[in-house]
């Protein structure tokens, strides 16, 4: 049997390399531990050694060829006894075709063509899907894509409901179908394929460490293995899927908050109170933030939006999440039309809302959705940090805490209270000057907040 | 001189058995069977397929009687005990000589005589109980690397109520009556207490079923199981539940029998003849079992997934590897033995998908949950009902007395049992053991378009039902 030469996965981050050079020609005899070929990789140049004893059959990409992804085949190496020709004539075999990118790369608004740029036999293969609509829908969890993963109904509701995509669970069925069991099986974390792995995805994602290869990195006995519960799934599932697919970038700017500080003194001294004495409202901090970000977005309208395959939505509204933590995890519901809301409305909706986030009884119509998001780490004493942006919102404001802090004014150094806060912008919607603008406005906002009230 | 070396030596020849013979034939083992009695054992000769042949005469002589009913006149309708029993034997004889078919066809060597295992691979067989059938191999040594034990199981004796196979019957005398007793006692309501019951009143006896448990039928869903009571009953069978026979006295050509009703009072019940139908018991002994240290709990040897026991080569299938006791199972284990030995790693048997079946009439069909059992195990339920009477095939049919009953898990919509009471379901469920297999959801089952008039529309009603979207009724 001819020896398949693949790609070599030179540290367990790579997923691609470069063919820089064959240092042996086709018809030239191999030895164990000879030098055959140079692999660029973006950390280093790598030589690559020979395994088997032989004579170089074929190669079937060509020296100087970009991003060939690991385990594609590169050349052929005839056995001793075994004639050359043959043995390129029967390259390739045993070895996976080259799968179609996923749903990440083709969705990389990228000018540089994905394929090897110097040509190779790959190239002959059938062009990959990389149509919009393959690109929006790539990973389709309900098994439909083109890849598509044999499932039973019931393992996909229940994956549906344990929050794993039913692509990256190994299916132990007739046929490699995936079956209940499977599914109980991946939630303790068996049989669950890292998410670059999954059957949708392709050689475009570096498959990250299977479970079995982190446990063994650690002694037996020296951790205790907490499974994981639905929330914490789909945070890991959505959080990874919006780094992976939005170009982020984030901007920061200081706000100073002592007119927003006097003001909502003022405000909450003077609140009407019931009969057993309760304020009507006691607004936050956190308030106002919502509230100047609701405006903030009304000001700059090209700013909130959602990116989709096939237009720009551009919201009416300005319906502004808020990250709320919960023990095992996080949630963020929503405050909608917040630029129509007074600002003891949002306060008290908030405190509605975060109360019955803590219960987990939110309804997913008042967490799905929205344009943007405010995290605030502030009561933490968090000065600043970046957020990750809650897909499909185009931003997400991270605010840090109020202090005082010296700054120069007019040649002067004074005290004032500075609230630092950092937005960040999908790219694929929001550009950097745009962003600037919406930070602007909510900067603008947030330091003059008697400018909220017109 | 024949060979005596096989790959796989199975002992005993019921459904299990030959079944497991014919899949490890075919998987390229040399293979033996070693039978002392008859070829297919209980199930075709004595069980299962006998006890239907009685049955459809019992039902055909039930639709004459009724013939006014559906428009006809069929005289005077009558029956002729032995000749009934001969068709029954007929059918069993016809079996018996394909099962014998079989094995030749697969090639499958006919051992003749009770087994011994001497020790991991070697197997002792005495002279059988009747004689060989031609070409069978007879007593001596045998070798094989892997050996399946699949003996099968026997009617359960219990102290007091020993059958003495004139009076008091097991199964075997039940099915080979010279006449149909005036009066009739059947202890023990499980599925053959009930289908002798049934048949025997169905012919004209006065019978009555005395059960220790609280509900007859006690492995069906209660609600099933008083739908079968009403009709028992309504039939002129007497049902005791929660009852125990405490004596029985033999006359000359009677029985009286002590009943203790559960309640504290006593009363005493003379009949023509008694079936003791209390359960049956695994064929674990005279097999050498003990000296080789095979584990057995509850005269049942204790296997895993893949039917090995805890003596290497050594392996279990069927009744006599413990509950449940039917057929099907022990076919389906038989195969999953020898597949695991050929190393194709089949998957373990779900025992939860095992359907059941009890022909009496009306028949009962169930698999998976029962409504209690689910409810035990913490899970929320949907059930779905749907009455024969709202199905327009079964009134054509002139059976609208049944029920059909669905549970599904609320939170996921898994089918987790069905259970079904009335004419043919012994039929119709296996469509709902192919949803379970397939893992359907209520969606799956709705979407699926059942043929009209069809008896299994019931069963889509019973699944609309459970969402509250039942349309016949």
């Amino acid at each position: 049997m001819p020896i398949n030469i693949l790609m070599p996965a030179l540290s367990p981050t790579m997923e691609k390399g470069n063919l820089a050079k064959w240092l042996k020609k086709e018809g030239e005899a191999v030895k164990t531990g000879d030098v055959i070929a140079e692999i660029e990789t973006d950390k280093a140049t790598m030589e690559y050694e020979a395994v088997d004893d032989g004579v170089m059959a074929k190669i079937v990409v060509p020296e100087g060829t970009n991003d060939v992804p690991v385990n594609q085949l590169i050349a052929v190496l005839a056995q001793e006894g075994e004639d050359p020709k043959v043995a390129a004539a029967a390259a390739g075999k045993g070895v996976p075709a080259p799968k179609p990118p996923t749903a990440a790369s083709a969705a990389t608004p990228s000018p540089q063509p994905s394929q090897p740029a110097a040509p190779s036999p790959q190239a002959k293969a059938p062009a990959p899907a990389s149509s919009p609509k393959a690109a929006g829908e790539g990973a389709r969890a309900d098994g439909h894509g083109t890849n598509r993963a044999f499932s039973s109904p019931l393992a996909r509701r229940l994956a549906k409901e344990a929050g794993i995509e039913i692509g990256r669970i190994a299916g132990s069925g007739p046929h490699g179908r995936v079956v209940a069991r499977d599914v109980a099986a991946a939630k303790e974390g068996n049989g669950l394929r890292a998410p670059g792995a999954a059957a949708a995805a392709g050689p475009a994602v570096a498959p990250s460490m299977s479970d079995q290869q982190i446990r063994a990195l650690y002694e037996e006995g020296s951790y205790e293995l907490i499974p994981h519960d639905g929330m914490r799934r789909i945070i890991a599932q959505r959080l990874t899927a919006s780094v992976q697919t939005i170009p982020h970038f984030y901007l920061t700017v200081d706000c100073d908050i002592g007119k927003l500080v006097a003001a909502r003194e003022e405000i909450n001294a003077t609140a009407p109170k019931d009969k057993d004495s309760r304020p009507a409202y006691k607004l936050s901090v956190n308030d106002f933030v919502i509230k100047a970000l609701a405006l903030a977005l009304q000001r700059v309208p090209d700013a909130n939006v959602s990116w989709t395959e096939a237009g720009m939505l551009k919201h009416k509204h300005s319906d502004v999440g808020v990250a709320v933590a919960l023990p095992g995890g996080l949630i963020t519901p929503i405050i909608r039309n917040a630029e129509t809301k007074s600002l003891s409305a949002i306060s008290n909706e908030m405190k509605e809302l975060t109360a019955r986030a803590r219960e987990k009884k939110l309804k997913p119509q008042e967490y799905q959705g929205g344009g943007s998001s405010v995290s605030n780490l502030g009561m933490y004493g968090i000065k600043d940090f970046t957020a990750v942006i809650n897909p499909p919102q185009s931003t997400i404001l991270a605010v840090g805490s109020g202090a005082e802090r010296a700054v120069a004014r007019n040649g002067k150094i004074e005290a004032a209270q500075i609230m630092s806060v950092t937005m960040s912008c999908d790219h694929r919607s929001v550009d950097g000057a745009l962003g600037a603008q919406l930070i602007g406005a909510f900067k603008a906002l947030i330091e003059n907040p008697v400018m909220m009230l017109v | 001189m024949a060979d005596t070396n096989f790959d796989i030596i199975i002992i005993g020849s019921g459904p299990g058995g030959y079944v497991t013979a014919i899949r490890a034939a075919q998987l390229g083992f040399s293979t033996a069977i070693v039978e002392r009695e008859y070829l297919g054992g209980v199930c075709l000769n004595w069980g299962c397929i006998p006890t239907k042949a009685l049955l459809r005469s019992a039902e055909i002589f039930h639709y004459l009687q009724h013939a006014k009913d559906y428009g006809l006149s069929a005289g005077e309708v009558s029956y002729d005990p032995s000749a009934v029993v001969k068709r029954s034997r007929a059918v069993a004889k016809r079996l018996n000589d394909g099962v014998g078919f079989l094995m030749k066809k697969n090639k499958v060597a006919v051992i003749w005589g009770e087994a011994t295992i001497e020790a991991p691979g070697k197997v002792t067989v005495k002279a059988g109980r009747s004689e060989a059938p031609k070409g069978a191999l007879g007593a001596g040594s045998y070798a094989a690397k892997h050996i399946i034990i699949a003996t099968g199981a026997r009617p359960r004796v219990l102290l007091g109520l020993e059958p003495d196979k004139k009076l008091i019957w097991t199964y075997f005398e039940a099915m080979v009556p010279d006449r149909v007793p005036k009066s009739l006692l059947v202890i023990g309501s499980g599925a053959i207490g009930i289908e002798f019951a049934s048949f025997y009143r169905t012919l004209g006896a006065e019978v009555t079923v005395v059960e220790v448990l609280p509900q007859i039928l006690p492995a069906e869903d209660s609600e099933i199981a008083a739908f079968a009571r009403k009709s028992f009953e309504k039939q002129g069978i007497k049902i005791y539940t929660g009852a125990k026979v405490t004596k029985l006295d033999k006359k000359s050509d009677s029985v009286t029998a002590t009943i203790d009703d559960g309640k504290g009072g006593t009363q005493t019940l003379t009949v023509d003849r008694v079936i003791a139908a209390v359960g049956v018991v695994g064929n674990t002994e005279n097999l050498g079992l003990e000296k080789l240290g095979v584990k057995i709990e509850r005269a049942a040897i204790v296997i895993d997934g893949a039917c090995k026991t805890n003596v290497p080569g050594i392996y279990a299938i069927g009744d006599v590897a413990g509950p449940p006791l039917l057929a099907h199972k022990a076919e389906h284990e038989g195969v999953i033995c020898v597949e695991a030995i050929k190393g194709l790693h089949p998957h373990p048997m779900d025992k939860r998908l095992i359907p059941g079946c009890t022909y009496c009439s009306p028949q009962i069909a169930s698999v998976g949950l029962t409504e209690q059992a689910a409810k035990d195990k913490k899970l929320d339920v949907r059930v779905g009902h749907f009455p024969f009477v709202g199905n327009g095939k079964a009134i054509a049919l002139g059976e609208d007395q049944g029920l059909v009953k669905v549970i599904f898990d609320k939170k996921t919509g898994q089918l987790l049992g069905a259970h079904m009471v009335g004419a043919e379901v012994t039929e119709l469920i296996q469509g709902y053991v192919i949803a379970m297999n397939l893992e359907t959801t209520e969606e799956e089952l709705m979407h699926t378009v059942f043929p009209h008039p069809t008896l299994s529309e019931m069963m889509k009603e019973a699944v609309l039902d459970a969402y509250g979207r039942v349309l016949n009724m």
